[in-house]
């Protein structure tokens, strides 16, 4: 079984990643067992999706936002946040609203070509589990979320800047 | 100068830290090339064309004199013994080992130095006016507010994967020394009929091969609105921003289809979501930073002084670098004065070891022990006061610092080019030099009076040759070297008034040799037509228009003709 980041722990994988194949269809959603289906196919099929035996999950491709499915934030375990190639930033973006504005408290997964390096600030992100791009060493990857352990800014990790926490306890929250 | 509190430091120490264990990892061949790539530039590191380029941030161009002493034992003991300032105020190294790197950045650590987003998609060095905090014609002091910025920008967790590069400059005074309305993000402060601070924002402005002025984006952001406004910004950008194609990624490109109006909902949309959250700015915080800024003791001083005035009329040479390198200050019996790194025959910016060493030591002794570095590449010491300006101008000349060129031609700003860099299709600093050359009669470059001359080895515009009075683009015509000739080009509201403007090219391209020839043309058109000595090249211009320049280089029969290039080419 594939091994992930969750929590900051390794653990296995249970989750069956729907996408589609080289020829861009889509393969059938199993009958049993927990799934990570496209935003497409959520929205298409989700009360069908819904009543299969097994979780489901969703996941937004980078250019998808989380708005379209705030509505159902509460039936899902997990959204899963795709990066189709490491540069591509706009999944930070995407987990921060989820949780900050949107108050996401599922698992939001960082699937695709998710590198060690880029973990620590996906964490800060709100992002707890990471599926690593092949041909990365999980464990050793852990050492990632311990780097840079002093921030400036407010984040979902942090929910006050540096400037705040400098405040007198009372004073931090005041507008 | 900013002195670091233990957070600051911790930030920079794990940053070392981190970037040695990425290059080890890399060295082991545990991380790809790609990938290390992107780590690597986020730290400053390039590969050139000869070897690798470290450029190390010098945040708002503020720098301490045991700092630049730092850089030019790194300078000594890791590279050639020289550096380069650039364009965005910062220092660059040329030649050091990859495998130094993490060396040089703990060396720099000690002295609260370091590369962090030097380069990358992220946000880059924060800029601003070079005489912020001394200039007569300010409003308040950018440096605090570059500093708030700067501490919100390192290592933001959503923006350091952004489309694309992201400069931001800021400008406190009433004239524009920033150039902010060629920046990403550009804020000018402004201050409300009720006395209140707040920011003009300007966005999409920027250089490169889609030159924009920047727009208004808001006329007036009170500023404990400041970072919660710049994140809505960045988040649109990061959102919405394309990444389909790397020269459409800036943040100008997606204000130019968006529009100004669609893009200003969008943010709004954004910011009244973020509008009054915790990253609102508290005025302690302001003052925090304010206090942790060194301020110099000034002495109360006559707002003139004899002996200066005496010198003034006896010496013509110092009177010359006097009326050019030496600019006012908001207190009496101060100036602020420019060392000029553009002396004829040594590329512009670079600086040696021993330079910035003796650099260091004016700065000791006739500045409180801090300079700037301006984005037209010289060193600013702007503290002076008036009775040690002979002496300083005396030891200034013999380090080679004291050309009286600030604002004249030969004051020209300039990439490193195809000497140095990968990019380049041609080279800058032989063309710079060779300018300087033809114009190396002082009374002739007083006459001419001030033009600023920009020359880009390539259309990133390093050179800002976009924004030059005569701007100098380096071409590949089938694998030669051709210069592209642009004229009528500001940079800013340098003098109220004149607002920034692109320069339009005159027409066909030149061989290197024949640059300084189509530069005299210009002068002499621009002496012809000129109705005063306080009329500039650049009035000129905007007056009566490209075309008469044109004519006067190319020759009024037809712009075009061979003979008339091959009389150039052997001039």
């Amino acid at each position: 079984m594939a091994k992930l980041i969750r929590n900051r722990r390794v653990a296995d994988d249970t989750w069956l990643w729907l996408k589609p194949d080289a020829s861009g269809s889509l393969p059938a959603v199993p009958d049993e067992g927990d799934v990570i289906v496209p935003l497409s196919l959520w929205i298409e099929r989700r009360e069908a999706l819904l009543s299969r035996k097994g979780r489901t999950g969703v996941w937004l491709d980078s250019k998808e936002g989380p708005e379209a499915i705030v509505p159902n934030l509460g039936l899902l375990p997990l959204v899963a946040v795709s990066f189709p190639v490491f540069g591509d930033g706009r999944g930070f973006s995407t987990a921060r609203l989820l949780r900050e504005r949107y108050g996401y408290h599922g698992e939001i997964r960082a699937v695709g070509d998710v590198l060690r390096d880029q973990l620590l600030f996906m964490a800060r992100c709100g992002f707890d589990a990471f599926a690593l791009q092949e041909g990365q060493d999980v464990e050793d990857a852990l050492a990632a979320f311990d780097e840079l352990p002093e921030t400036y800014q407010a984040s979902a990790a942090e929910p006050l800047p540096l400037f705040r926490r400098r405040l007198p306890q009372t004073e931090r929250c005041r507008p | 100068m900013y002195i670091y509190d233990e957070i600051d430091q911790r930030m920079v120490d794990e940053r070392v830290k981190q970037f040695a264990d990425q290059t080890r990892r890399f060295l082991e061949g545990k991380l790809s090339e790609d990938a290390f790539r992107q780590l690597r530039l986020r730290n400053g590191l390039y590969i050139q064309r000869y070897a690798p380029m470290l450029r190390i941030a010098i945040p708002y161009g503020l720098l301490a004199s045991r700092q630049l002493r730092k850089i030019a034992h790194v300078a000594r003991a890791y590279d050639r013994g020289y550096g380069h300032f650039s364009t965005r105020q910062n220092l660059q190294l040329n030649w050091p080992k990859l495998e130094d790197v993490p060396a040089i950045l703990a060396e720099l650590a000690t002295v609260q130095m370091h590369a962090i987003q030097t380069s990358g998609n992220c946000v880059r060095n924060i800029t601003t006016d070079h005489f912020a905090g001394v200039a007569r014609d300010e409003l308040v002091d950018s440096f605090v507010w570059c500093e708030i910025i700067r501490q919100w920008s390192t290592f933001h967790p959503e923006f350091s994967w952004l489309p694309r590069k992201f400069k931001i400059a800021v400008n406190g005074a009433r004239s524009d020394r920033a150039a902010v309305e060629i920046h990403d993000i550009g804020l000018r402060v402004v201050r409300a009929d009720d006395g209140a601070i707040g920011f003009r924002v300007l966005v999409g402005g920027g250089l490169g091969r889609t030159p924009i002025i920047g727009q208004t984006l808001r006329e007036f952001l009170p500023w404990p609105h400041l970072l919660t406004y710049l994140e809505a910004i960045l988040r649109t950008y990061n959102r919405y921003g394309r990444r389909d194609n790397i020269h459409k990624a800036r943040i100008k490109i997606i204000v130019k289809e968006f529009g100004i109006e669609r893009f200003r909902r969008e943010v709004d949309d954004e910011w009244a979501q973020l509008k009054d959250g915790p990253n609102t700015l508290v005025e302690e915080e302001v003052k925090r930073i304010e206090t942790r800024f060194t301020r110099p003791q000034y002495e109360k001083l006559p707002a003139t002084d004899r002996a200066l005035e005496r010198l003034l009329v006896r010496d013509a040479a110092f009177r010359n670098w006097h009326a050019r390198n030496v600019h006012p200050h908001k207190v009496p019996g101060y100036a602020a004065v420019t060392l000029s790194l553009k002396k004829t025959g040594v590329p512009p910016g670079d600086v040696t070891s021993e330079q910035m060493e003796a650099v260091a030591d004016l700065a000791d002794r006739h500045s409180f022990g801090e300079l700037r570095v301006s984005h037209e590449q010289n060193l600013i010491l702007a503290d002076v006061k008036l009775a040690q300006l002979h002496d300083l101008w005396q030891e200034a000349r013999s380090l080679g610092l004291a050309t009286p060129n600030i604002g004249l031609l030969t004051n020209i700003i300039c990439c490193p080019g195809g000497d140095f860099c990968g990019l380049a299709n041609a080279k800058s600093i032989p063309v710079a030099q060779a300018i300087q050359e033809r114009f190396d009669d002082l009374d002739y470059l007083h006459d001419i009076g001030e033009i600023d001359i920009n020359i880009s080895g390539c259309m990133n515009a390093c050179g800002h040759h976009h924004v030059g009075h005569i701007g100098i683009l380096g071409v590949d015509k089938n694998g030669e070297e051709w210069y592209q000739i642009e004229i009528g080009g500001n940079q800013g509201e340098i003098r109220p008034g004149l607002k920034a403007s692109l320069g339009k090219v005159i027409g066909p391209s030149f061989a290197r040799a024949e640059v300084p020839e189509v530069i005299e043309r210009l002068i002499r058109c621009y002496l012809d037509r000129r109705d005063s000595e306080a009329e500039r090249f650049i009035d000129v211009v905007h007056r009566i228009g490209a075309e008469f320049f044109k004519e006067y280089v190319y020759g009024k029969a037809d712009p075009q003709s061979p003979r008339r290039r091959r009389h150039l080419a052997v001039a």
